[in-house]
């Protein structure tokens, strides 16, 4: 008894402190209430929404529930290293490198392209098609709007004649950018052959 | 035939980095040369030492690192650590103080970072306070200038090797004294001793060390001039400590704290204002963050000195300072171009 | 002067270098045997060529047509043939080709007619403007931004000042300097043309003070305009530095005013423009002559002739560089612009274009390879020389961390490129690389992101699209169900006469439990499980029932006929029974079962070309029971002749209407197994398109068929072709009903 009498000034200082930050936290916490985007839209935002399916998902949302709800980070293939390391980031787990099971890495961003004179207009790529990218009716020629597709291959197996190929995105001007310098100790620049000097 | 292809621009300003820290070792050349003549050749066999150690250290690290070594080598970054090192430590200090400083300074407080560019202290520095810390009275223990009465004399280059590998000179009894700046802390309130004492009288910084002082300010000009350096560092730390010592010395109490120019032109001043403090790796960037930066190293010089544990407090102001230079960048950054108002902060604000 | 100047931050002083091309006066470069004409010399989209190879051109006749707002003609520099319009090596870092149009001069240089508006007061600025923009004019000091989208302000905006480049800050470069030199007057008539237009309340010419002989020249020019009609244009010199000849840096320079990031000149009322573009302005409005040629510096110490040379666009590098006295051997970097902005060339034949102002043929003395790139030690020189005050050492670490994010927040788009801070950096460090890198791969990134969210919304909507379309399925289906229960309620009436005609013995397993099916199918029962066993059996019995047709149509049993319509009623029933537990279940569970729901909508779907095959069928069958019948009569009569030829036909008639069944079979086995595969979850419209596959096939056999008998001159031709038509019909039929449900997608 004797010790909280004496004490009672040091234990009320604490208690009123632990009151007043208390009020304060408690205010900070709804004042500058942060509206958390749900962390399946944060997800989905990383992948790239090609919707192939590789991850054994219908379509890039769904893996993005998945994962939210603790599946693997390592099956986006189209995504790659970098959506691995930026979930990993965002969800605050281990990089893992891709699970090769789910296919391996491409170099390039490839592009669907029927070969025209080849199809036979029978609508299958149409309906595999997980983003419409297809134009094209039963009986007529079909054909790929390059822009909206994503490269996925669901077009390619349906087809029964096989004319699908996935082409590497060409480069263009307007795509091409530069290449970051070799960095420390490499001297910038390369020399090239000339093709036709006068 | 072959033509090079190469991003833009296709003409350099001559110079590399090589050459901007060889600007560097040139301006320390009349400070060298001062404290030489004040505390003998042993300034110069420690700064050879020191620098030899550097090197060698740098070249088995970036071997280690399986770095090009002479590529690195050629940049002189190791050479200048060693130096102001050499610089900051007592002349006579053993050999094993240099190995020890040198090594921790190109070791861990620059290799492990990351080697040039990536260190976010001054490696100089480090290494100083470890040997501060670790070996306080090696590290405080300077000869008195040569001249303060008739019976010190610069040592010779023989007692210099002697004083650094054995630790004592044949035939002479060990000698030591204090800094000015070591003199006044422990005599402070006390006019009549301080005035008493020959490394404060008649000077006005302290005997032989007011001119070590005024010859690393030229070389610090030469600096300015060059453009190796910019003035806001320099002119902001100087000015810092001349406001605060100012402020003390007359508004507060003249016997208790020191003059402004005791302090502007005593201890370490001016090489940590112009050739410490302006180490571009671990300094604010922007020149609105290099006036704060130098100015607020000011302040904290004046701290330490005046109530601080340790005579000198260059090295600790430049320290402390180095943790704030990330900071005061990102809240210094200059308004774009086209921008209504600067950025501050890293992230973005939403 | 008392007009005020201000000062731009940073900026560098390199070594000028002027001189060495200044001196001489501007030279006609000869005409080349070939001119590639790129279709791009702008920034914007590129112009589509108008002619075609073999055609002839002449002088100032335009190739190209502008496609689009931003976006300019091309014309022929000189007359000749157009030999070519393909790929060929351009202006561009990337050295990627792009279309360029290839003329074989023909050395008379005839012109085309021109069109000048000389007295352009007279006209309307619209016809002025779309002079310009026919006369194919960009922006001549590097960028090519097309000069008509430049000068068409809107109404509402009030030009302040209009500003005529004459900086040239680049060293090397002389174009300008040389231009004014020597055709003052006509640049300052086409700065007066865009006075006209943009109406500002000031006329500025931004001149750097290393040019005297062009300060005089322009001083003299704008005094004798000042005499002859009172237009006071402010001849502005400013110190020179690196780069107060930018657009925004010049901006600031003469007026104090900074353009918004992102922004245009024309929003802080200023219109700057070009010397080149002005004298290219006057020469189309005055002269008629369409941007076709343009002064390019020719300079470096590789070449003999060094100077300003007038160049026809599309002249190939090559030719122009044999003309100033090219040595090969000495040659190391040619760069197409200056020495700080330029960009090295890969291919001496990229041809000079509309943003060439400069070509440097440097030998390896001259621009020595760049040192290699040392770690940064953040000394902030290049924070010191950046003339936007950006942080350059802190853009570089983001750039190669590939912190995009942040080099965007320390606005790396604001970067002008200038090569001011790669200039100073002691320790060699190619920042604009790294810039222009980030620039490009944050681009990209961008585009990416468009391009996901693009595909996540298409991919939602053909998701609703998809669901939309299987309610509305379900509704139909619950539609015909009804529809098939009152139908079956009909039928139930005389259930005497659908038992009775099944009399074939195989046919009697099916048809004798076909009567209690239908009864278990009424939807009296409320159970859903008995409603399912109910549905599931009709279905068997249904099958059943089709089997037995199946064989009694092998073993052409006479009732045929009979069989067939109980079939049907027996499908109607498994779907009606179907239906009905479904529609319960729907009743009990508001979601039914999708895999369930599919099936039948499925079976239902496909029945129509199942319908039409059995037609064909049918019909074939006919006509060789009609056959047959007339054999018999011809038998009867006694017609040996006839009676042979029919014999044939009833042969053949048999061959086809076997065929027609088993194709009927055919389909029907598939059908089944499209059952199957709609029951793991597929799409309907998939396996009506198949039928329409299917019954394209059987059509094409058919018409084939009739071909060959045709050829032959054999067979019943006729019999052919209502079995061609046939098959035809119900090919038809199979594409109505993909028809009908695509269109109820």
């Amino acid at each position: 008894m004797d010790l909280l009498a004496n004490n009672i000034g040091a234990v009320s200082a604490l208690v009123v402190m632990a009151l007043v930050f208390g009020a304060i936290l408690g205010f900070a916490a709804v004042k500058f209430h942060v509206e958390g985007n749900p962390i399946v839209e944060q997800i989905d935002d990383l992948l790239p929404q090609t919707q192939c399916g590789q991850c054994g998902h219908p379509g890039c949302r769904p893996y993005a529930e998945g994962m939210a709800a603790g599946e693997d980070i390592n099956k986006c293939v189209p995504g790659g290293e970098d959506t691995i390391r930026a979930l990993a980031d965002l969800l605050g787990r281990e990089f893992v490198p891709l699970d090769a099971e789910y296919g391996a890495e491409k170099e390039h961003k490839m592009v669907a392209y029927i070969r025209e004179a080849e199809c036979i207009g029978c609508t299958k790529c149409l309906q595999a098609c997980p983003v419409d990218a297809i134009l094209g009716a039963a009986k007529q020629m079909h054909t790929v709007m390059v822009d909206e597709c994503t490269g996925c291959d669901l077009c390619v197996e349906p087809c029964p004649v096989d004319c699908i190929d996935m082409l590497p995105v060409k480069t263009t001007q307007q795509t091409w950018t530069w290449q970051p310098p070799a960095g420390i100790g490499a001297r910038p620049g390369d020399l090239i052959p000339v093709r036709n000097i006068a | 035939m072959a033509l090079l292809n190469v991003t833009s621009p296709h003409v350099h300003k001559p110079g590399n980095t090589g050459a901007f820290m060889r600007e560097v070792i040139y301006a320390t050349v009349p400070g060298v040369a001062i404290m030489t003549y004040f505390f003998g050749f042993a300034t110069l066999i420690n700064i050879a030492l020191a620098c030899a150690i550097a090197v060698g250290c740098e070249a088995a690290v970036l071997k280690l690192r399986h770095k090009p070594i002479a590529f690195y080598l050629r940049d002189y970054s190791a050479v200048v650590t060693a130096l102001l090192l050499a610089i900051a430590i007592p002349p006579t200090a053993p050999w094993w103080l240099t190995l020890v400083g040198t090594s921790f300074a190109i070791v861990v407080a620059k290799h492990l970072y990351g080697g040039l560019g990536m260190n976010p202290f001054n490696p100089a520095m480090i290494g100083y306070v470890l040997l501060l810390i670790s070996f306080p009275k090696d590290m405080t223990t300077w000869l008195p200038a040569a001249g303060v009465n008739e019976t010190t004399s610069a040592l010779n280059p023989w007692q210099s090797l002697q004083m650094i590998f054995t630790g004592h000179i044949s035939g002479v009894d060990a000698f030591s004294g204090a800094t000015p700046l070591d003199t006044f802390k422990t005599y402070a309130g006390q006019p009549a001793v301080l005035d008493a004492n020959p490394i404060l009288n008649g000077a006005m910084a302290g005997y032989g060390w007011e001119w070590v002082n005024v010859a690393f300010l030229l070389g610090g000009i030469y600096l300015i001039w060059r453009k190796i350096i910019s003035w806001h560092i320099p002119v902001g730390m100087l000015a810092g400590l001349f406001f605060l010592s100012g402020f003390f010395n007359t508004a507060v109490d003249a016997d208790n704290y020191a003059s402004i120019l005791f302090h502007l032109f005593s201890g370490g001043t001016m090489l940590g204002a112009f050739f410490i403090a302006t180490d571009p790796v671990t300094a604010a960037t922007s020149n609105k963050g290099k006036i704060i930066y130098g100015a607020l190293i000011g302040v904290l010089v004046y701290v330490i000195r005046t109530w601080g544990g340790y005579p000198d407090a260059v090295a600790f102001a430049v320290l402390l300072m180095n943790l704030a230079a990330p900071t005061i960048d990102y809240y210094t950054q200059p308004r774009t171009y086209g921008h209504k108002k600067p950025n501050k902060g890293l992230a973005k604000p939403d | 002067m008392s007009r005020r100047i201000w000062d731009i931050p940073g900026g560098i002083h390199p070594p000028e270098n002027k001189q060495q091309s200044s001196r001489n006066a501007i030279r006609p470069a000869a005409i080349p045997a070939h001119l590639v004409v790129p279709v791009q010399q702008h920034i914007g989209a590129p112009a589509k060529p108008l002619v075609q190879v073999g055609d002839r051109v002449l002088k100032g006749q335009k190739i190209g047509e502008a496609t689009g707002f931003v976006s300019l003609p091309v014309h022929a520099p000189t007359s000749g043939v157009v030999e070519a319009i393909e790929q060929h090596a351009v202006q561009h870092p990337s050295q990627i080709d792009s279309l360029c149009i290839t003329i074989k001069t023909d050395g008379e240089d005839r012109w085309t007619e021109r069109q000048p508006l000389a007295d352009y007061r007279e006209h309307t600025k619209k016809e002025v403007l779309e002079c310009i923009r026919n006369a194919g004019i960009a922006g001549m000091g590097g960028a090519g931004f097309p000069t008509v989208v430049k000068l068409g302000v809107k109404a509402d905006a009030q030009i302040e000042q209009l500003i005529l480049n004459a900086v040239e800050c680049e060293p090397y470069i002389t174009a300008d300097d040389r231009l004014i030199q020597e055709r003052a007057d006509e640049v300052v008539a086409g700065l007066q043309i865009m006075a006209w237009l943009v109406e500002p309340k000031e006329i500025l010419i931004g001149i750097e003070d290393n040019k005297p002989q062009a300060i005089e020249a322009l001083r003299n020019a704008c005094a004798g305009l000042s005499k002859e009609n009172g237009t006071n244009i402010d001849v502005l010199v400013v110190p020179t530095k690196y780069p107060s000849g930018g657009e925004k840096q010049l901006i600031q320079i003469l007026t104090g005013k900074e353009v918004r990031s992102g922004g245009l000149p024309a929003d802080v009322g200023v219109i700057c423009q070009n010397t080149g573009t002005a004298y290219a302005v006057k020469r189309a409005i005055i002269d008629g002559e369409p941007l076709i040629s343009r002064i390019t510096t020719l300079t470096g110490d590789a070449i003999e002739q060094k100077g300003n040379y007038e160049v026809l666009l599309g002249t190939p590098v090559a030719d122009l560089l044999q003309q100033a006295g090219l040595q090969k051997d000495k040659l190391h970097r040619l760069v197409m612009g200056g020495p700080m902005m330029g960009f090295t060339i890969h291919d001496p034949g990229v041809p000079v274009v509309k943003t060439t102002n400069c070509l440097l043929v440097a030998t390896e003395q001259e621009f020595p390879d760049p040192a290699p790139e040392q770690p940064c030690i953040r000394c902030a020189s290049c924070a010191q020389a950046c003339p936007v005050n950006l942080l350059p050492q802190q853009l570089y670490w983001f750039a190669k961390a590939k912190e995009f994010g942040k080099a965007e927040h320390f606005n790396l788009f604001d970067c002008i490129e200038c090569g001011a801070c790669s200039y100073v950096c002691p320790s060699s460090i190619p920042l604009v690389q790294y810039y222009r890198f980030a620039k490009g791969a944050i681009r990209q990134q961008q585009q990416e992101v468009h391009k996901a969210d693009r595909a996540r919304e298409r991919f939602e909507a053909r998701k609703a699209r998809i669901e939309r379309e299987e309610q509305e399925k379900e509704l139909k289906r619950q539609e015909r169900a009804k529809a098939a229960a009152a139908k079956q309620a009909a039928k139930k009436e005389a259930p005497a006469t659908t038992t009775s005609t099944a009399t074939a013995p195989s046919a009697n397993s099916g048809a004798a439990p076909a009567a209690p099916a239908a009864t278990d199918a009424a939807p009296v029962a409320d159970e859903l499980a008995k409603l399912q066993t109910a549905a599931a059996s009709t279905l068997k019995r249904y099958k059943d029932a089709q089997k037995a047709l199946e064989t009694a149509e092998r073993s052409g049993s006479e009732h045929i006929d009979a069989l067939r319509a109980k079939v049907e009623q027996l499908k109607t029933k498994a779907d009606a029974a179907k239906d009905a537990f479904l529609a319960a279940k729907a009743a009990e569970k508001s979601a039914p079962e999708s895999s369930v729901a599919e099936a039948t909508a499925t079976a239902s779907h496909s029945d129509d070309p199942m319908e039409a095959l059995k037609q064909s069928s049918a019909a074939d069958f006919n006509a060789y029971k009609e056959a047959e019948a007339a054999l018999a009569a011809a038998e009867a009569a006694g017609n040996a002749a006839e009676v042979e030829t029919l014999r044939v036909r009833v042969t053949e008639l048999k061959a086809r209407s076997d065929a027609s069944k088993a194709a009927m079979k055919e389909a029907r086995a598939k059908q089944k197994e499209d059952i199957q595969a709609k029951n793991a979850g597929h799409d309907p419209v998939k396996a009506a398109k198949l039928e329409v596959a299917k019954t394209g096939v059987l059509l094409k056999k058919a018409r084939k068929a009739l071909e060959a008998a045709q050829a032959s001159g054999e067979g019943d031709i006729a019999a052919l072709t209502a079995a061609a038509q046939e098959a035809e019909a119900a090919a038809a039929s199979a594409e109505d009903a993909v028809k009908k449900l695509e269109g109820v997608q």
